[in-house]
């Protein structure tokens, strides 16, 4: 248990300085990733070819073992089929994601830096999320 | 403009080096989760499981969101990265994408880093389509609000 905790805090702590170095948390440089028919800036390129590289040869290994290290079981998704609620919801966060150049993962970090966009945006995405979850019950 | 002289600080702020970087560290850290107690990294559904989880599935997700803004956030006040650090955009705008992401990250299961960083990694059918989706809805959403006339806050 304290292992794992432990486990889970430093994957934490390794996720938020990767944000933090990568630039995501500055919502201009996602904009600028997203502004394909202006300034472009290919920063969230790298950021994301770096992390789906290092995924992509060490998920394969992992999930090969019988359990996780602090044992328990894999809790990856099964499903393999396309549907409206995924393709719906995808293209609602794309939406807001191009609307502000947050998404979850940088945002909790710049609130946690102090920035005023991030604060004004966090409690605005746990409403959100609030409510998508109440409408699926 | 003249040229810039490369010293080890501009190599520093070159943003495709700190990007890449960056992206290794995050992907790292999903595979340690993975690893270690056999979860995905992905914020959305970490921070979405925080309320309704039983006790026993709390704990861990408390425990990476603390060490996320802890060090990320501390890191992100010292780091010579690009921050302007009070940007500020008009908070009506802040609070519908905000709405929009949670919405949206709760309804299709994931979001940059769930369906990216990890379903990307697993190869998954799922997470490619819905990284197609969000990334595409975000560059029409940006190319309406920058390049059409009238849109722009």
């Amino acid at each position: 248990m304290k292992f794992a905790l432990s486990a889970a805090f430093a994957s934490g702590a390794l996720f938020g300085a990767g944000l933090a170095i990568s630039g995501m948390t500055n919502r201009f440089v996602v904009l600028g990733f997203l502004d394909v028919f202006g300034a472009f800036d290919p920063t969230l390129l790298f950021v994301m070819g770096g992390a789906v590289a290092v995924t992509a040869i060490a998920f394969r290994r992992v999930l090969k073992r019988p359990a996780p290290a602090c044992g328990g079981g894999f809790h990856v998704p099964t499903a393999d089929a396309l549907d409206t609620r995924l393709i719906a919801g995808a293209a609602i966060f794309g939406i807001g994601w191009g609307l502000a150049g947050f998404c979850p993962g940088p945002v909790l970090v710049g609130a946690a830096a102090g920035l005023r966009d991030a604060w004004i945006f966090v409690p605005a995405m746990l409403a959100g999320s609030f409510v998508a979850g109440r409408l699926h019950q | 403009m003249g040229s810039i002289p490369i010293t080890r600080s501009t190599i520093l702020m070159n943003h495709w080096a700190t990007g890449l970087l960056g992206g290794v560290l995050i992907g790292s850290a999903a595979v340690l989760l993975l690893w270690s107690i056999g979860r995905i990294a992905g914020i959305s559904g970490i921070v979405n499981g925080v309320a309704g989880a039983a006790p026993g599935d709390r704990a861990w997700r408390i425990a990476f969101l603390g060490g996320m803004t802890i060090v990320g956030g501390v890191l992100l006040l010292f780091v010579p990265t690009p921050p302007p650090r009070f940007q500020t955009g008009p908070a009506s705008l802040l609070l519908a994408a905000g709405f929009l992401v949670g919405f949206g990250t709760r309804l299709g299961n994931g979001c940059t880093s769930g369906h990216g960083v990890c379903g990307l990694g697993r190869f998954s059918k799922r997470s490619l389509a819905a990284v197609v989706t969000f990334m595409a809805a975000g560059m029409a959403t940006v190319l309406v609000m920058r390049h059409v006339p009238g849109f722009s806050p």
